[in-house]
């Protein structure tokens, strides 16, 4: 093998190689629940603590379920990531946001809402969980 | 997309065209509209990672994103990625500027 062939294959996997590193770290088992307590399970949460330092901004009403903007502030430190859960959605975990190198725990984003529901956040932070909710009404379903 | 310098963080807002496609609606014909959506995405800094998102259906069509990370300064690179359930990816890089 010249050596060129030999780096240009080199590059090729790397290049291939985040897609494949992804794909297996997609929590499909969790994604895919029904049940918000299943959901929990395939992520490894158990005893969660209630926490006010969790801030949820999300309208009090929604005219529209397909558009609720969120946003999640968490205020406990060593903040590692923030998972999102809509309790009555048809699959209840609707992301996870890992934070590192800097990134502050806070994210805004929009979601689809089926029904007047809990919107439920839960940070791991140092190894624990911690949650808080925050209820929105919705007035047209948004999950289509 | 855009980062700008706000005191001692920069924010980064994302807006992403996909249409999320939850695989539950069904189009005029009556037939199933096969799930798409994006699943992972990554934010980098001056290629360092600094976030990393798992998504479901549940997010919006057209996915609008905002975040935030100390530490940076004017002319930084944040990087924005995402992969989606049928293979496709995206990539797009802005130079973080002033308010």
């Amino acid at each position: 093998m010249r050596r060129r062939d030999f780096l240009i294959g080199f590059a090729a996997s790397i290049a291939l190689m985040p897609f494949k590193v992804f794909a297996a770290i997609w929590n499909k088992a969790a994604f895919e629940a029904v049940q918000i307590n299943d959901a929990r399970k395939n992520m490894n949460i158990d005893t969660e603590i209630q926490s006010p330092d969790i801030q949820i901004t999300v309208p009090d009403r929604a005219e529209n379920g397909a558009i609720v903007q969120v946003e999640v502030r968490s205020n406990i430190p060593d903040t590692e990531a923030i998972a999102i859960f809509v309790e009555k959605n048809p699959t209840p975990l609707i992301a996870n946001f890992m934070f590192s190198n800097g990134a502050e725990p806070f994210v805004v984003t929009r979601i689809k809402m089926a029904e007047t529901s809990d919107v439920k956040v839960v940070v791991k932070a140092a190894g624990r969980y911690f949650t808080n909710a925050k209820q929105v009404e919705v007035l047209e379903n948004g999950c289509g | 997309m855009r980062a700008q310098l706000k005191g001692d963080y920069v924010e980064v807002k994302v807006l992403m065209s996909h249409p999320m496609e939850t695989g539950r609606r069904k189009d005029d014909f009556g037939q199933l509209v096969p799930a798409h959506f994006v699943q992972l995405l990554t934010a980098a800094l001056n290629g360092k990672t600094v976030l990393e998102a798992q998504w479901g259906t549940g997010i919006s069509k057209n996915p609008y994103l905002t975040f935030r990370i100390k530490g940076a300064k004017i002319g930084d690179m944040v990087t924005v990625t995402w992969h989606d359930n049928h293979g496709a990816t995206a990539t797009q890089d802005i130079a973080v500027t002033p308010v």
